[in-house]
């Protein structure tokens, strides 16, 4: 399929599912337009929100302050997944001590962590990247510990016999392996971030698009929340596409799609 | 490089241990070509990486040079039956960072393997990733990247063996000319008796596992420098083919049998 029928086809849905929930809540088909209005609003007006927000100066500090959370919530997780990842999978006595404790801590739902982190750390920006953090480490941590421990052993007996030491094998075999799988998970791991960051800001702050949508939310005002969420999956589509520029330039040697030139 | 009664075991499951080979004698002069031939799961690879030090034998001794071995061998380059190539770096970058444990700078390994992957026939395919070349053309990268740190013993675990017919003799041709160069020590493992004898100075027969044994020795006086596809031709070849396969016949049976009765 070429590059401009998956364009339209891409837009014909958007197009049609306005156009139901235009038609739906402006005419009397399924029920009054003015109660169906208080609870789904109506595309035009959401739009219109979008455009005013746009244009106004307001949304761009909330969004600088989501990007921020977003980036350092990854940076942070990223980092600290690596390192662990890295140290587990080349200690097997470690990891398997701690192994009862990461699977604990990674089953707990992080919203119940807001609460804690917002007073430890404030409601600033901070308690946003934290909650972010505990998302992105564990993905991140999975992936490197797996990527270190299955390096194909033809490769690495490979590099041994061409006299690599411990710390040439890290460089060239380990390093590069753990990264791709790092690297794999990233548009999972980003996404969380910023997850972590719009629901921290959801559950308590004064600043960020999810605290631009609670506020929204607590007047019932349903315009603004569709303008919110349309905001941010916005801001989502472009922080994705951006990665995927990222991974396809570090990936370049990968088989596939993603690698192909 | 010389093994002396060399045998070594697997632990398996519920403290029972398999023995792979056992009692094995083999020394590899300086700048002999020597091919071992086996049945399946002989104990052929078993061998070769206990010459590498990637195994300790259980019993007996590998001496290289005539120092013991203990760790890896370092003086040995190995050439691998699977892939082993980092698929993250370019065919060039492979072949360099062969030499970053020996401390060649960067920019002097990078013009060496260049030339070296001249020689293989790879000039063009320079930067290209493992994963764009055929099988044939990561092998030859795989063998740049070994010769580059010019070893003293070569050491090759079927190398060839994933490859199709007409890819096999290219690569033999190409081996048999890289190594008249300068003539290193060189263990080969196949479990193709024709390339064996096209491409060795020697023939060893291994019998059928588990505990294999060497049941023969073979020379194989044909003339160098030899053509791997051309050489098949020779009634000397059809002699010593015909010598050879007759030990082996027997151990080849016992192996499918065994696997039968497993």
């Amino acid at each position: 399929m070429n590059r401009a029928k998956l364009l339209v086809l891409q837009v014909l849905v958007a197009v049609a599912l306005l156009v139901v929930w235009h038609v739906v809540t402006v005419y009397p088909i399924v029920g009054q337009p003015k109660n169906l209005q208080f609870f789904f609003s109506t595309p035009l007006d959401v739009l219109s929100r979008v455009w005013r927000e746009l244009s106004g100066g307001e949304i761009w500090g909330h969004l600088w302050i989501t990007l921020q959370e977003t980036i350092l919530a990854f940076v942070f997780g990223a980092g600290g997944g690596i390192l662990v990842g890295f140290v587990f999978a080349r200690n097997d006595l470690l990891a398997a001590v701690f192994d009862p404790y990461i699977k604990a801590a990674n089953a707990l739902p992080r919203v119940v962590l807001a609460p804690i982190f917002a007073l430890w750390f404030g409601l600033g920006i901070w308690s946003k990247v934290a909650l972010g953090f505990t998302l992105v480490f564990f993905i991140v941590f999975f992936n490197v510990y797996q990527g270190v421990r299955e390096v194909s052993p033809t490769v690495l007996a490979n590099a041994r016999m061409l006299g690599m030491n411990e710390r040439q094998l890290l460089r060239h075999v380990y390093w590069p392996a753990a990264l791709t799988w790092m690297f794999s998970s990233l548009h999972t791991s980003v996404g969380f971030a910023l997850v972590g960051a719009v629901v921290g800001e959801y559950l308590g702050s004064s600043a960020g698009l999810g605290y631009k949508i609670h506020e929204a939310e607590s007047v019932f005002d349903v315009t603004g929340v569709f303008a919110g969420m349309f905001i941010l999956a916005i801001f989502v589509i472009l922080i994705d596409s951006l990665v995927t520029v990222i991974e396809n330039r570090l990936l370049a040697w990968r088989p596939g799609p993603s690698g192909a030139r | 490089m010389r093994l002396d009664g060399v045998a070594i075991t697997f632990p398996l499951k519920g403290g029972a241990v398999y023995c792979a080979v056992e009692g094995i004698d083999l020394a590899v002069g300086p700048g002999e070509f020597v091919a071992i031939v086996g049945p399946t799961g002989c104990g052929k690879s078993t061998l070769l990486n206990a010459s590498a030090g990637l195994l300790a034998p259980s019993a007996g001794r590998v001496d290289v040079f005539g120092q013991p071995l203990s760790g890896l061998n370092g003086r040995a380059g190995y050439l691998f039956q699977a892939d082993a190539l980092m698929p993250w770096k370019s065919a060039l970058d492979n072949v360099a960072v062969a030499l970053e444990p020996k401390g060649v700078p960067r920019r002097e390994a990078l013009d060496q393997a260049r030339a070296w992957l001249g020689r293989v026939g790879l000039k063009s395919f320079v930067e290209s990733y493992p994963h764009m070349l055929s099988g044939g053309q990561r092998k030859r990268v795989a063998l740049a990247q070994m010769l580059i740190r010019d070893p003293e013993i070569l050491l090759m675990d079927e190398p060839f063996g994933p490859l199709d017919a007409q890819t096999r003799q290219l690569m033999g041709n190409l081996l048999l000319k890289l190594w008249a160069a300068d003539r290193k020590a060189c263990l080969f493992v196949t479990h193709d008796l024709e390339e064996a004898i096209a491409l060795a100075d020697r023939v060893v027969v291994m019998s059928a596992g588990p505990a294999a044994r060497i049941i023969g020795d073979f020379p194989v006086p044909l003339a160098r420098p030899r053509d791997t596809a051309e050489i098949r031709l020779d009634p000397d070849f059809h002699r010593i083919h015909k010598e050879i396969w007759a030990s082996l016949r027997t151990e080849v049976q016992k192996a499918y049998g065994a696997e039968e009765i497993a």
